[in-house]
Formats: C-alpha cells, structure tokens, sequence
C-alpha cells in the first residue's frame, strides 16, 4: 500500500507541462512558501482558447502531481471549460488523493483562476471577480504561529 | 542501489535480537505470574534480562520498569512526577522546545490542568543552556524534562550538568533517551536523573517494548491498571520475547560501541561534507555535538516530501521534517525552535546512519540526493524566485 495512487506517482514522476511561459498571456500563483506550496500557472490564450500551459510548483508530491494534471485538463480548452474546473476533479482524474492532502488539488483549481483573473485583468475584461479569486491559505504570511 | 537510512526512526532488528525473541517465543511461553513451573521459568527469564539492562544503565534491577516503548515511558515519568508535585503544591514543569511529542503533548495535557510549563529555547546550535535551567528552577518546581539526543537533529543535551543542578535542588529529573540508549555510553548515576525512557527499536530491538527506569524512592503511577506485573506499575501481561529480544540487543551495542561510532561517525562526516557541496543549504544543529548517525540538512527552494519521493525512486529510505511529512500545516517544531524559517524547515532531510552503513552508500547517497535536489528545484518556482532575485537566499551559498 503506498501513499499516493499510481496515477498520483506517475504525475509526480513524468510532470507534464512542467516551466514557463515568458510571453505568459495569464499568470497565476497559489500558496505560499510558509504552508510549503506554492503553485505557478502560466497561460497561452488565443480567440478565447487556451493554447499553451505550464506550471512550476515548490510542494509535495500531491502538490506537484495536481498542477501537472491541472495543466491537462485545461489545455486546448475554451475559457469557460477551464473556469469550470474544480478541486474535486482535479482528485478523481488522480484516482483519489489522501484526506490531508485534498488541500493541494485545492491549490491547483485556485491557480488556474489566478491565471486566467490575470488573463481578464490584462485584456480588460470585465468578470466576476469574487469567483475567481483564491481563498486564503489556513494561516497566511503575516500570521505566526 | 538501496539504503535505508533512517535509523533514527527504527532500526532493522538485530539478528542476536530476533533469535533471541524466537528462541523465548517458542520455549518460554509461560505467563511470568504463574504459579507452575513453565510461568517460574519465564519469571526467572524476566528477572535475568532485567538484571543485565539495569547492568548496562548503572543501576538495580528493581528500578526497571518493562513498557511498551518510549513514549509510554515518557508519559508515565512526566505524568508521575506531576502528579506528586501537585500533591505537594508544586505545579511548575520546565522542559526544552525540542522534546518529542510524547513528552510535549503530555506536557501540553498538564498545561491544561493547571501546570505552568515552560518551554526553554535551544539556541541555533539546538542545545538548551543548563544555565537557563538554573533560572527556571524556582521551589514551585516539580520535573525537568530534558531529552539526552534529540530525535531530528541528534544534537546531545548538556543532562549531566541539569542533572546535578536538579539533584541539588531536590528536583525531579527525567530524560527521555531513547535516542541515545545503545548509541552513547548513558549511566544513570553519571547523569543523576531520576526518571529515564529507552525505546529497543532504536538500537536494533523489536518494536513494541521499552523500558523506564525510574530511581528508587521517586515517584511512580501506573498509567495502565489490572495487575501486579512490573512492582504494581505496570499491568499487562510481560513480553518475555519482546523483553529477550530488546536485552540482545542492547547488550550488543553496549558491546559494540565505541567500533560502531568511530566507523558511524567516519560516515557521517563523509556524508556531511559531500551534501553541503550541493548551493544552499544548511547543516541543522551542532556538527560536534551530536549522535554518531545523524545528519539533517536543508535546501533551500525544496520541499522535503517531494524529495523523499524522489529518494524512495531511488532506493534511498531517508525522512523530512516539512510539514506535509509531519501531517500537520507547520514543519517540523525542531527545525523552527533552532530558528528556522517556515520555508527553509520545509525543505529538511534527514539521514540516519549506523555501523552497517558502507562507504559505497555514503557515496551514493550524496550523488541521489544530489540529484533529487537539483529535480525539485527544477520545477518550484520558489526556487525560481530565489535565484532570479526576488526573494533573498537564507544561505547564501
């Protein structure tokens, strides 16, 4: 019995979409290097198509592995696909992830939001931003514990 | 190749230490507090193997209580203590930040009954001055708790002087040395404690069993009740096999421990030398003043989880202090008490040698974790900001 499920390790393994994209049309980041995540989304967007992604994450095993099929899952989709996205999703393509490690598909739902927030913001494109901005880490920068 | 090199959190049972748990499990299955000949037998045994471990400690055989570990051990010393001092009034326990959770979590119980614990820092070096202490030792107090080696970093703790200072001002003193039993010479007069926690499956024993000697005259509670087994402290029916095993195997380290260090601590510094090579990173706690075995280490722009997958790949058994190894949001209360930062501490690793440990792994271990670094490094954008200039490098090399 180990950890993480095979789809999880394979992820971690063989990272896809793994750097960056200097001419980034969206970038987004999630979590911080206190909590020990933190997770880079860059995006290619053309005619309302996300053309190009990839990612860079300082975190776990399940933080690398639910940015990397984050990445899958939204590449080559519309925009509004990609919004659609959820945490949960992002758990059950990795066949399932352990109950204290849920938080970092979190993180990953919330930096692919960041990245295209960063999209509209960039093309003044007005949206809802409530619902696209990220929560809170459980205890943020300032806060010490 | 394969290594295992976390020692630290359990040993591979030594082969004297199986055969002799086999050996007791198949022809001693007497319960020690039968009357017949078969429970006498075991009875004898238990007698035997208490008399050779109080033997190595440097104390009497009937000051050694048979548990089920070290943290039983640790609670039992700790919540002893505490409740003798309470009956006397004295309600003040002080300790060091960087005990284990058996002691810091029963210390934490305390707290919320009623008893002021204070928590003495341990410095960058991880070792708490004997001096803060003195300052701490006011009549109100009823133990100090201080750990001989610590569990992450190894660093050795000045017991023998705290030993002294509480012995002259008639405070109770207990140390959980279940790292250190087996590993460094530990007799309990030299250091004058009253209380003393040793675990077997630290030095080559079965897990499951350990043992708390406890100096006559100090104050002892059962923490488990229904029988007479171990004076009345201790209910349960004894582990012979458990107990013959653990006696093997501390018989043999004392045995063997001057060769087994001088070759561990050859290794260790083989080890050291060849990881601090890799840019920015930091030996944790004092190089001099720790066990033979231990190396902990952090990387900066690393996650500790990530790069024990990465090792595991690799065939390399080693552990992290981050927070997602400690299954809770913060790493590591070692690492932060000696002033590491959230984000350094995350990026720990720990390497725990012995003698069986070869040179040839020594080298391979430098070249896996060389590697395992430069992968997660690769892809963690916190990496990124450190060496593109936007966050500051804690290590500057």
């Amino acid at each position: 019995m180990a950890l993480y499920s095979e789809k999880v390790m394979d992820h971690f393994r063989n990272p896809r979409n793994v750097g960056v994209i200097p001419d980034a049309d969206g970038v987004g980041e999630a979590g911080n290097a206190k909590c020990g995540d933190i997770m880079k989304i860059y995006l290619k967007i053309s005619d309302g198509t996300i053309t190009d992604v990839k990612f860079e994450t300082f975190g776990c095993g399940s933080a690398i592995a639910s940015s990397s099929m984050a990445t899958e899952m939204i590449k080559g989709k519309r925009i509004e696909d990609a919004l659609a996205l959820t945490n949960k999703a992002v758990t059950e393509a990795l066949g399932g992830l352990p109950a204290h490690k849920l938080h970092c598909s979190v993180l990953a739902e919330e930096a692919v939001k960041a990245a295209l927030l960063d999209y509209y913001r960039k093309n003044g494109i007005a949206c809802d931003e409530a619902l696209l901005a990220p929560h809170a880490c459980a205890f943020g920068e300032g806060e010490t514990r | 190749m394969y290594v295992y090199a976390d020692n630290a959190a359990t040993t591979k049972m030594r082969p004297s230490a199986l055969a002799a748990y086999c050996e007791t499990a198949k022809r001693f299955y007497g319960n020690p507090s039968s009357l017949h000949g078969e429970g006498q037998r075991a009875k004898a045994l238990l007698t035997d193997y208490r008399g050779k471990i109080s033997e190595i400690l440097g104390c009497k055989a009937g000051e050694i209580y048979f548990t089920s570990g070290g943290s039983e051990a640790d609670n039992q010393a700790v919540y002893s203590a505490a409740r003798y001092g309470k009956a006397k009034g004295k309600t003040k326990i002080v300790s060091t930040a960087i005990e284990h959770h058996a002691v810091l979590h029963a210390l934490k119980r305390l707290e919320g009954e009623g008893f002021s614990v204070v928590l003495l820092p341990v410095g960058e070096r991880g070792i708490v001055s004997s001096e803060d202490v003195a300052r701490e030792l006011t009549p109100d107090v009823c133990l100090v708790s201080v750990m001989l080696a610590n569990n992450e970093i190894g660093t050795l703790q000045p017991v023998r002087e705290i030993g002294a200072l509480c012995r002259k001002r008639g405070v109770l003193f207990h140390t959980d040395a279940v790292q250190a039993v087996g590993h460094i010479p530990v007799d309990v007069n030299e250091i004058c404690v009253d209380y003393l926690s040793l675990s077997a499956h630290k030095f080559g024993g079965p897990k499951g069993v350990g043992a708390l000697y406890a100096r006559a005259g100090a104050p002892l509670f059962p923490l488990i009740e229904g029988g007479a087994q171990e004076r009345g402290k201790r209910a349960g029916t004894e582990d012979l096999p458990a107990v013959a095993a653990m006696t093997a195997a501390l018989c043999e380290a004392a045995e063997n421990m001057p060769q087994a260090n001088e070759k561990t601590l050859a290794l260790r510094e083989r080890l050291i030398d060849g990881l601090l090579k890799i840019p920015h990173c930091a030996l944790n706690g004092d190089r001099e003043k720790r066990l033979a075995g231990n190396i902990n280490i952090c990387f900066e722009g690393v996650e500790g989880e990530a790069l024990l997958l990465h090792l595991d790949d690799m065939g390399v058994c080693a552990s992290s202090g981050s927070a997602c190894t400690s299954g809770s949001l913060d790493p590591s209360h070692v690492l932060l008490a000696i002033g590491r930062k959230h984000e350094v501490a995350h990026g720990s690793l720990r390497l725990t040698l012995n003698e069986d440990n070869t040179e040839e792994e020594i080298d391979y271990l430098i070249k896996a974790v060389k590697e395992a670094v430069e992968r997660v490094r690769g892809m963690s954008c916190f990496w990124r900001d450190l060496q593109e200039g936007r966050k500051k490098f804690t290590f500057e090399t």
